[in-house]
């Protein structure tokens, strides 16, 4: 049966972990997230659906733990904060090479080094562009609720399964801390090892003698060969992007001004074109739900028609370069944020979009 | 001899009912790529050997190290993961926790599993995670050409030590596995060879030991092997038998340390 709960974004993950039949949760205690191991660990999952939960000794050990875990075809996800983030880089980026699924919920804050605990945006070219060595994507989900927090944990894990990709919930301090009311599904039931055998043939379950040895790897030393796996790769995110752009539109039927953001600042955004309505400043706004795939196509076909547009982020602008990208030239694209662990208010975001498009009336 | 009574011995000793040795259906038809004299070989071949004759080929996951061993997995038939350097204890540790029926191996060298994955060596031990560690501590870096190890000896040369290694410059070489016995999640803590007959069957004796461990859900079960790289010590392989049981075996004494 769904529920109805009031809880932090961070404890919506883990209920929803739990909930969509996860396998297996490794992390490493760090704010502004260490309430999803928490929950977990309060929770005790292993007593009632068997889901393994375990404190790492280290970011690159949950991500490797990840590996391992994906490899064998569990459901398997850890989740951090920026600086952790950038440890498991290097685990990314092998399991991206080995085509492992997994999900990894970042609750981003502000860098860069150990820098604030306090809720930012800058995290976005590590996550969109890659991140680790090597040509990869992660496919990144950008929740603006803790309902998304909640929301996305299922529907990470299955477009992970879907494409054998790594797949990213990019939230920030703010939706991992606040605390709003939440529609959690009904409890599903893990997959059973049989069941994994027959969905994963790929995976590492054990070599049955009707079978060929299973071997997860990234490593391939003939350089054709690698770059026809590399093509493989490429041709995968071809089709992510091809079918796996969502996002939402807000007020842009008659804007002659497009916001473009995500997460916190979504929500903040909205709030902003309120005032600039109120003003006779026609405004809408663009929320990506996936920042990768981007909904470049998107952003691009309602540009025709606008006078500017503004990337809001908490970052001293990263996703305003894949606006700009999007429009190609079309129209003048600006970028507004606060950073470093500020938060802008909507008043600041509706006087940026009037100082830097609207001519500062 | 003459020609025909040679061609009558060489049919006989094909006759199946005069078979003595063949290799383990477990191990690969492929051609190793190890350098002549080097030790992974005989040390995959008793792992297939223990695999087949316990007959766990369909329950045992390998994860291999970065390092010679890196292509292991075309080897010996069982089911595989190739983890990134030094992590290979953080990948065992999940497969054993999510499919805790199955026996997990690591099989790492010494730079993977002492010196870039010493976090996880030690914290998979003392968790006790129900798999099974094999070391295999030649001394030095033999797939990046013979740099220091963290178990390079005191005044042993290599690429990144060309003089020698000197503790003030370098730091000490690592006992590892005498650590590793200290942690009450491990069960058995051994260290081996395979330089003779009689220390190969010794190492095959630990590794079935080893499997056992598991089965009994018993912890962290570690296999020092300490190994010859005969590329990387510049030697021929007769020699590098010699240099190591003069050289590595006062400082790297073979033996069990812990059994229970």
């Amino acid at each position: 049966m769904s529920e109805l709960r009031l809880m932090k974004g961070n404890e919506a993950i883990a209920e929803a972990a739990i909930r969509c039949g996860a396998d297996g949760y490794f992390g490493y205690p760090i704010t502004p997230q260490s309430e999803v191991m928490e929950t977990l660990m309060t929770l005790r999952p292993w007593e009632t659906t068997g889901m393994v939960v375990l404190q790492a000794e280290s970011e690159v050990a949950s991500i490797n733990m990840l590996y391992g875990g994906a490899g064998s075809g569990k459901r398997v996800m850890t989740s951090s904060s920026s600086p952790g983030i950038s440890l498991m880089q290097e685990g990314l980026s092998y399991m991206a090479g080995a085509e492992l699924p997994c999900l990894v919920a970042n609750v981003v804050r502000g860098g860069p080094g150990l820098g604030t605990i306090q809720p930012s945006q800058s995290d976005y070219f590590q996550s969109v562009k890659g991140g680790g060595h090597g040509d990869y994507k992660l496919i990144v989900l950008a929740p603006a609720s803790v309902q998304e927090m909640a929301d996305f944990v299922e529907l990470g894990f299955d477009l992970a399964f879907k494409y054998r990709n790594p797949a990213m919930i990019l939230s920030d301090g703010m939706i991992g801390q606040m605390m709003e009311k939440v529609e959690l599904s009904p409890q599903k039931e893990r997959w059973t090892n049989e069941e994994i055998e027959k969905m994963h043939p790929w995976a590492t379950t054990g070599k049955r003698p009707d079978r060929e040895r299973n071997i997860i790897t990234s490593v391939e030393l003939d350089s054709e060969a690698h770059e026809t796996f590399n093509n493989k790769l490429q041709a995968k995110y071809r089709e992510i992007e091809e079918n796996e752009v969502r996002y939402e539109l807000t007020d842009v039927e008659d804007a002659d001004y497009l916001i473009v953001a995500y997460g916190s600042s979504a929500r903040i955004s909205a709030a902003a074109i309120e005032i600039l309505r109120e003003k006779g400043i026609k405004a809408g706004l663009l929320r990506p739900i996936t920042l990768y795939p981007f909904p470049s196509k998107k952003i691009k076909e309602l540009s025709g028609g606008l006078k500017g547009v503004l990337s809001v982020e908490m970052s001293s602008g990263q996703m305003v370069e894949d606006v700009r990208l999007a429009v190609e030239g079309k129209v003048k694209v600006e970028h507004f944020g606060r950073y470093g662990g500020v938060v802008h208010s909507p008043e600041e975001v509706a006087n940026a979009l009037e100082q830097k498009l609207n001519g500062g009336k | 001899m003459e020609e025909n009574s040679m061609a009558e011995v060489f049919n006989d000793i094909k006759k199946p009912e005069n078979l003595v040795y063949s290799k383990s259906k477990v191990l690969t038809d492929n051609v190793m790529h190890y350098c002549p004299g080097c030790s992974h070989g005989v040390v995959h071949r008793i792992l297939a050997e223990v695999i087949e004759e316990l007959g766990v080929q369909d329950k045992t996951i390998g994860v291999a190290p970065v390092g010679c061993s890196v292509l292991m997995y075309n080897y010996i038939d069982i089911d595989w993961q190739e983890a990134a350097h030094g992590r290979a204890p953080a990948v065992g540790t999940a497969i054993n926790r999510l499919w805790p029926e199955k026996i997990v191996f690591t099989y790492q060298g010494d730079g993977d599993l002492a010196a870039i994955g010493t976090a996880e060596t030690i914290h998979a031990c003392n968790r006790g995670e129900n798999m099974i560690m094999l070391f295999i501590n030649n001394g030095i870096y033999g797939m990046t050409g013979g740099q220091m190890a963290p178990t390079t000896l005191k005044g042993m040369k290599s690429s990144t030590c060309p003089f020698g290694r000197e503790p003030a410059q370098d730091g000490n070489p690592l006992k590892i596995t005498e650590l590793l016995a200290q942690l009450p999640g491990t069960s058995l803590v051994t260290r081996q060879a395979v330089h003779t007959p009689a220390a190969v069957r010794k190492t095959k004796k630990a590794l079935l030991k080893a499997f056992e461990n598991q089965k009994q859900k018993k912890g962290t079960s570690v296999i020092e092997v300490v190994s010859t790289c005969n590329s990387g010590w510049k030697m021929t392989p007769v020699e590098s038998n010699k240099w190591m049981a003069e050289n590595m075996f006062p400082f790297y004494p073979l033996g069990d340390f812990k059994d229970e």
